[in-house]
């Protein structure tokens, strides 16, 4: 499966997950605690140069993934306009596109299993309830369940077509459900067999 | 043990694939993608501790950089917009709707749609109208008015819940862990 990770290698892919992690909290919490639009735009283009280090082609990435906040983005803008508050908007905007913008730049130049092996060292604190091999067998189940489960979605949805002239519309869900819920059951049974999830 | 990590993940990657369906191909007419379908389902069908994990699971798994939300959206990005209320009432969500289920003894439709309402709709609305009031600077009233498009759509949603828990009670009965 394709992660959000950029095929780009740029300097902070060689930065550790946890330390990326750590600063985004930092300056996320600092971006809602400043208030002053100037400092926001400072933080926004900051986050511009941030992308442009990486190159062109990383930084084009980086706008398509800024893209799914239009809608949000042209609502508040029309709003303030409206209430002539344009300065207290444009603070609004910069500072949502600016936190945004700066966690998608750890999540582009981090492995998912660098993450994914950040959060585990998190829940260590839980090991008592929440060992940290099932934790990591959890991840790897879904990550793996997920094509098969899309494959028998469109399987369902196709033998529904060839018997009937409507569209399946909400029906596949009940199929799809009652097989995610047998294969959780096998799956169970396999892990048993093969020594239990740990 | 076993059974219960298969569920919680098992579920987790329904959720998933409930939002790469396309749109339109569950209702006729009206454009809802069904991730919060699969939010409702796993709080009527898995009861409310097994269903708030799974959806944590999922959680985790789009924070750490897979494309799974509705729109092919992820990363830790997500939590940073405007949608960040809804993707944390997501698991109280799943939870206060399998706790309803469990509580409840009215039939499974019935329970499931209630339950659906309760946890999906009103829960999840709850802290998605703080998360949007507080990352776009509005007042609560004024980011409802914002959320409330959805609202048709998931009403559908709640109603397509009751009926896949009720045939999934009628067809399976063990299968339904909020009932076990």
């Amino acid at each position: 499966m394709l992660t959000l990770t950029s095929p780009v290698e740029t300097w902070a892919h060689r930065l550790p997950a946890g330390g990326k992690l750590a600063a985004l909290a930092g300056v996320t919490t600092a971006l809602f605690l400043v208030g002053s639009p100037w400092l926001l735009a400072g933080a926004f283009a900051g986050a511009a140069l941030l992308y442009l280090t990486g190159g062109v082609a990383f930084s084009r990435a980086g706008l398509r993934q800024l893209w799914p906040l239009w809608p949000f983005v042209l609502i508040v803008g029309l709003w303030h306009l409206w209430t002539a508050e344009v300065v207290q908007g444009a603070a609004i905007l910069l500072r949502m596109m600016s936190a945004v913008a700066l966690a998608n730049f750890v999540t582009m130049t981090t492995r998912l299993s660098d993450m994914l092996a950040v959060f585990e060292r998190l829940a260590r604190p839980l090991s008592p309830i929440l060992p940290p091999r099932r934790l990591a067998l959890a991840f790897a189940l879904v990550i793996r369940f997920i094509p098969v489960m899309l494959d028998r979605m469109g399987q369902i949805r196709q033998s529904w077509t060839a018997r009937s002239p409507r569209a399946p519309r909400w029906r596949v869900m009940v199929p799809a459900t009652l097989a995610a819920l047998d294969d959780a059951d096998r799956v169970a049974e396999a892990l048993r067999a093969r020594g239990g999830a740990g | 043990m076993e059974r219960n990590l298969t569920h919680v993940a098992l579920f987790a990657a329904l959720i998933a694939v409930l939002g790469l369906v396309p749109k339109l191909d569950l209702a006729a007419g009206v454009p809802i993608t069904a991730q919060s379908l699969g939010i409702m389902l796993c709080g009527t069908v898995l009861g409310a501790r097994r269903g708030a994990l799974a959806v944590l699971l999922f959680l985790a798994l789009v924070a750490a950089g897979l494309p799974l939300l509705s729109g092919g959206r992820g990363g830790i990005g997500v939590f940073a917009g405007p949608s960040v209320g809804f993707l944390v009432g997501f698991p109280i969500a799943a939870f206060v709707a399998g706790w309803v289920m469990e509580r409840t003894t009215l039939s499974p439709a019935v329970a499931a749609t209630a339950a659906s309402v309760i946890g999906g709709i009103g829960v999840l609305y709850v802290f998605g109208i703080v998360g949007m009031a507080l990352v776009l600077g509005k007042t609560l009233s004024e980011a409802a008015f914002l959320s409330f498009a959805f609202l048709p759509g998931d009403a559908v949603k709640a109603v397509i819940a009751g009926l896949v828990t009720q045939s999934l009670a009628r067809m399976r009965p063990a299968s339904l862990l909020s009932r076990a």
